[in-house]
């Protein structure tokens, strides 16, 4: 940690130390995420290509932009769903280049899905256990002989279970199979499971999609919520602009797998360029018209 | 006390009633001499093929991947059980003794084989994994088609040519290649094959309701979901396909000390294909539905003798039945009711 050199590979070009717009609250600890010239290709295609971000300890950050402009690719790489072609990714400032998907979780990230990925048939209450998995201490000896280790555990399992359901009051639906869910019950167990295991940075792919706008706003009061309790990061995809510019301090643009802006959600509102990624260019007829 | 069960375990306490039920059953039909000699030499196949069933049924049920080399590992437990329970012969007085050792020996062996097996093969997902466990179960065959083994007083002597075994006098072969192995003591009774099952059975239930069973489970479901919550994917793969695979040894060993001769070919595709259909008939995870379907498929090819040439035509009939029968929404509509009215009761 004392030698900078090792934290940070060595690459050609100049660290550019992407503009921070990292909340006053969270501006004297180091940030929970770091990405670096990050990069995928797929083929010949450049997916995503030198994304720089930094989000910090208790930050609400939005990542936005049209339709397959790379922005759950972005959620693969730092999940290791893909491994990236180029560039770094610091997470608590430990480089995350040598992990799997499972060792991101333990070390700290936690995802929910764009097309929702529950274990449809096992009880909400067991996926929330799956979520707790690594923080529920036996091994599969214990569980086959019934110790009272296990005894102990599962009922330690069981309230914490309990207790996290209680967040989206769901506490009722713990014998229910997650697949018979109704659809914005199915993302909020999503995010229940998330939590469970106990995350540093929660990533949401689009949480409120399917959501009608009541349920929305009860979902920004309960992101919020979440981050106040928990005192984590908070990364969200999402399209609805109502979520995305109340909640988020940090929004963070793409189009075409490139950042086309950063900013508050003031600054991203006015931004030009985001505007014409949203709606267009207007052409010379448009402008000769007017 | 009774709604603190949940519905897990009312149907593991169910499962092990049923089975405990038909042994009594069976059991006491057996020693007031009122059973046929047909059925009475059924009992412990009937008992090897359900753990089978239900060993089956925790690698394509619960862990949700497709294994079609299941006899090869009842192989390795049935020729390396043999081959222990020989070697005891004159170490060990006691039958029982004797048997629980090939039981465990069996079970030990094809648990190691399944590691073997599980490091290349759990790292694949869906038909490669079928694929590569139908050739291990042809591999195995060949490999005890092809094995010689000698016991005299220096220890174990292996070979793959007959006359290369270069035993001393007294030498006694215990695997002769394609002859298989000759000469068995038949130790393997009903009772010991009806404790397999219930330790089987007891196993698994506290697998599946376990933190390892719900990771196996949460793999079926959705494996990137489970990577994405920390679970390590291989490592429960691996547990539950080993597990598997040393019950199915365990069977073997069982199976095979219950014949004076037993050859490798007995356990190709077909057997691995039966067991299979043990499974699917009894419903995926469905470990009840396993045993009484591997049950009575043992016994039905043996009741159907009187059909004579027609008999794999009316098995194959049956097995079309039953099927249509299990999917026909009359009788899902029916258990559907049952089952409500039953729920109602409790509340």
């Amino acid at each position: 940690m004392s030698d900078p050199n090792k934290r940070r590979p060595q690459t050609k070009m100049v660290p550019v130390q992407p503009r921070a717009i990292v909340p006053d609250r969270d501006a004297d600890k180091s940030p929970i995420l770091e990405c670096h010239h990050l990069g995928v290709d797929f083929g010949g295609l450049t997916a995503v290509n030198d994304f720089n971000l930094m989000i910090g300890r208790t930050e609400i950050a939005g990542l936005i932009g049209p339709n397959g402009a790379g922005k759950t690719t972005v959620f693969n790489l730092l999940t290791k769903v893909y491994q990236p072609t180029r560039g770094t990714i610091l997470l608590d400032g430990a480089d995350t280049s040598r992990m799997t998907t499972e060792q991101i979780n333990r070390a700290g990230i936690a995802r929910t899905f764009q097309n929702i990925r529950l274990f449809g048939n096992l009880s909400v209450e067991d996926n929330v256990k799956l979520g707790l998995h690594n923080h529920i201490e036996y091994g599969m000896w214990s569980g086959v002989l019934r110790t009272p280790r296990y005894w102990r555990e599962e009922r330690r399992a069981h309230e914490s279970a309990m207790e996290l359901l209680k967040i989206f009051e769901m506490q009722d639906l713990a014998g229910a199979k997650a697949g018979s869910l109704p659809y914005g019950a199915q993302r909020r167990l999503e995010i229940v499971r998330a939590l469970a295991t106990n995350p540093s940075l929660l990533l949401l792919d689009e949480p409120a999609a399917g959501m009608n706008p009541s349920e929305t706003a009860e979902l920004m009061d309960n992101i919020v919520r979440i981050r106040d309790l928990f005192q984590i990061a908070v990364m969200l995809i999402e399209h609805d602009m109502s979520l995305v510019m109340g909640i988020c301090e940090g929004i963070c643009v793409l189009n075409f797998g490139q950042v086309i802006a950063k900013g508050t959600p003031d600054e991203i509102k006015s931004d030009l360029v985001v505007i014409e990624a949203y709606l267009g260019r207007k052409d010379k007829k448009q402008k000769e018209a007017e | 006390m009774k709604n603190k069960l949940s519905k897990a375990s009312r149907r593991a306490f169910l499962t092990c009633a049923v089975v405990v039920a038909a042994f009594v059953a069976l059991q006491s039909l057996a020693s007031a001499g009122a059973m046929s000699s047909m059925l009475r030499g059924l009992l412990v196949p009937i008992c090897a093929y359900v753990v089978m069933a239900i060993s089956l049924n925790l690698t394509v049920g619960v862990l949700g991947e497709l294994s079609l080399g299941h006899a090869g590992f009842m192989s390795v437990g049935a020729f390396t059980g043999v081959t222990a329970a020989a070697a005891l012969q004159n170490l060990v007085a006691s039958k029982e003794l004797r048997l629980i050792a090939a039981l465990l020996v069996g079970a030990i062996f094809a648990g190691i084989v399944g590691f073997l097996v599980g490091i290349p093969v759990l790292r694949l997902n869906g038909d490669y994994l079928a694929i590569v466990t139908l050739a291990f179960g042809e591999i195995i065959k060949s490999v005890f088609n092809n094995l010689y083994l000698g016991l005299d007083g220096h220890g174990f002597h292996l070979s793959l040519l007959d006359n290369k075994l270069r035993m001393e006098e007294g030498g006694r072969l215990i695997i002769g290649g394609p002859m298989g192995v000759g000469g068995i003591q038949k130790i393997a009774n009903f009772a010991t094959g009806f404790a397999l099952i219930m330790l089987c059975l007891v196993v698994i239930f506290n697998l599946v309701n376990s933190r390892a069973g719900r990771a196996i489970m949460a793999i079926r479901d959705n494996r990137i979901a489970a990577e994405s919550v920390g679970i390590p994917v291989t490592k429960y793969k691996m547990t539950a396909f080993v597990t598997s695979a040393a019950m199915a040894g365990a069977a073997g060993a069982l199976f095979a000390l219950n014949f004076s001769t037993i050859v490798a070919n007995k356990f190709d595709f077909n057997t691995s294909i039966l067991v299979l259909v043990f499974v699917v008939l009894g419903g995926l995870g469905n470990m009840l539905g396993s045993i009484v379907a591997a049950a009575a498929l043992t016994v039905l090819p043996e009741a159907l003798r009187q059909f004579a040439d027609y008999r794999m035509l009316v098995y194959a009939i049956v097995l079309i039945a039953v099927m249509l029968l299990r999917n026909s929404p009359g009788i899902r509509a029916f258990t559907e009711r049952a089952r409500i009215r039953k729920g109602g009761e409790a509340e």
